[in-house]
């Protein structure tokens, strides 16, 4: 349709050691059709074509379901829009003259790589720690065999919805991933499959979270407005219900 | 087995224990406030209430060393979470714009924390270690009727207040209650609490101030 153009205020640091600041470019003229990561990779063209080191960030689908983007834009991880992922936020959500503050991800268990990338590799170790089922091989079992209601499963979706992107982490105040490991432990102890492992598996994730450093639940409630998957922070209370059942009537510890 | 340490040591479990000792400061504060409004019906009332009170004996002792163990466990944990939480976010965000979830309270919970320590220190100097001889109604008159001190209860209890709009919802998330029947009523639940806790306290300085005939 339009053009716009935008200043841009990113994120520049070359490793995890280096020192970062903000560098201001501007963008040149940006379609208002592009996404905002096209927006990047205009950038990025103009900055390879006069040899300047291109901004670095991740992305991979750029179709909203994989969580390997993200960036805080104005504060906002992943811009201003709710529950939508950077890659299928638009240009059209901004306008002419606007000036863009991109930062990274931040929080002590992410530590940046370079540019906006950051490694949320911590968000994997919560999952290796707890979030699975063990099942056995062998025959496959008949269909609608394990009868769950409707609602369950309904909530275990939800749940699952999550992509794992951290950008609850990132907004929340304390730097908490307690939403993504909410997530994982509603959608597998809502499922039978999930319940032979529940006590461990909240216990686990919890003491893993814990130990990488990410900070504590406040209920601030920033991270169910950030998320782009609109996950509920009822999810949350499932989890300090899970574990603090686990904690006192489990024998597991 | 060692369950309490290991539910101290994990993020979650203190959380429970902000929440639990948390609920049993607001169930205190609800009976202090049930308390206070005897001094609505008159000097009277108010000074055979306080006697009353006095009067329970080893009762009172034992209440007030729980009640201290309370407020310790609550503030020494709410330390440990804000440091941790700090520590969780060494680099900060040039920009920070909230995304909604916030509230007042809920952002100023460790400031208004610092406000009712400070606060509880002045309130007992002037009504706990203090001449118990002298009828309460006078020693209330006698305090609350300088301005610069009412000033500062009612700032405290604005603050006390604006804690409790957050930590009487917040409590409940943290252990685990959090359904879509009853969340709506229990976020209109807790401002409801905060704001009864807060105008009922309030009134107490403001009528010392402004009233002739409060306590008299």
């Amino acid at each position: 349709m339009s053009d716009i153009h935008l200043t841009l205020k990113i994120w520049r640091q070359e490793g995890p050691d280096a020192p970062g600041r903000l560098q201001t470019y501007a963008s040149g003229p940006i379609s208002t059709d592009m996404s905002f990561l096209e927006m990047l990779d205009v950038l990025n063209e103009r900055l390879t074509g006069e040899g300047e080191e291109p901004v670095a960030f991740d992305h991979d689908c750029r179709e909203g379901i994989c969580g390997m983007c993200g960036a805080v834009v104005n504060g906002h991880p992943h811009g201003p829009e709710k529950e939508t992922t950077l890659c299928q936020l638009h240009m059209r959500h901004f306008k002419d003259g606007d000036t863009l503050v991109i930062e990274p991800f931040r929080a002590r268990a992410f530590r940046i790589e370079k540019d906006l990338v950051v490694d949320r590799s911590g968000l994997d170790k919560m999952i290796t720690a707890g979030g699975f089922v063990s099942v056995n091989t062998g025959g496959a079992p008949d269909a609608n065999a394990i009868p769950i209601p409707q609602k369950n499963a309904e909530e275990a979706m939800d749940a699952a919805a999550c992509i794992g992107c951290g950008a609850c982490v990132a907004a929340c105040p304390n730097a908490s991933a307690m939403l993504f490991v909410a997530a994982k432990v509603s959608h597998l102890s809502l499922l039978p499959q999930g319940h032979p492992e529940r006590a461990r598996r909240a216990l686990d994730m919890v003491r893993e979270m814990d130990e990488l450093g990410f900070g504590n639940c406040s209920n601030e409630r920033e991270c169910e407005a950030a998320c782009p998957k609109g996950i509920s922070i009822r999810n949350i209370a499932r989890l300090n219900r899970e574990f603090l059942k686990a904690a006192i009537l489990s024998d597991e510890d | 087995m060692g369950s309490i340490g290991s539910l101290y040591r994990s993020s979650v479990g203190k959380k429970s224990i902000m929440a639990a000792s948390g609920l049993l400061l607001s169930l205190f504060l609800l009976t202090h406030l049930l308390g206070n409004s005897v001094s609505f019906l008159g000097r009277d009332a108010f000074n055979a209430y306080a006697e009353k009170l006095h009067s329970l004996g080893g009762l009172v002792y034992v209440f007030e060393i729980g009640l201290l163990t309370l407020f310790l466990i609550h503030i020494i944990t709410g330390i440990i979470l804000y440091v941790e939480n700090l520590q969780a976010r060494p680099a900060r965000y040039s920009v920070n714009t909230a995304e909604g979830g916030r509230s007042w309270g809920s952002r100023t919970m460790p400031y208004t924390g610092v406000i009712i320590i400070v606060f509880i220190i002045v309130h007992l100097l002037n009504f706990h270690f203090t001449d118990k001889s002298v009828p309460v109604a006078d020693l209330v008159r006698g305090l609350l009727s300088r301005p610069p001190l009412a000033l500062f209860y009612i700032v405290s209890l604005l603050a006390v207040a604006l804690h409790l709009s957050h930590g009487a919802w917040s409590l409940f998330q943290s252990i685990g209650f959090n359904h879509d029947k009853y969340n709506g009523v229990l976020l209109k639940g807790a401002l409801a609490f905060s704001i009864l806790v807060g105008t009922v306290f309030i009134l107490i300085p403001v009528l010392a101030l402004v009233s002739r005939s409060f306590l008299l």
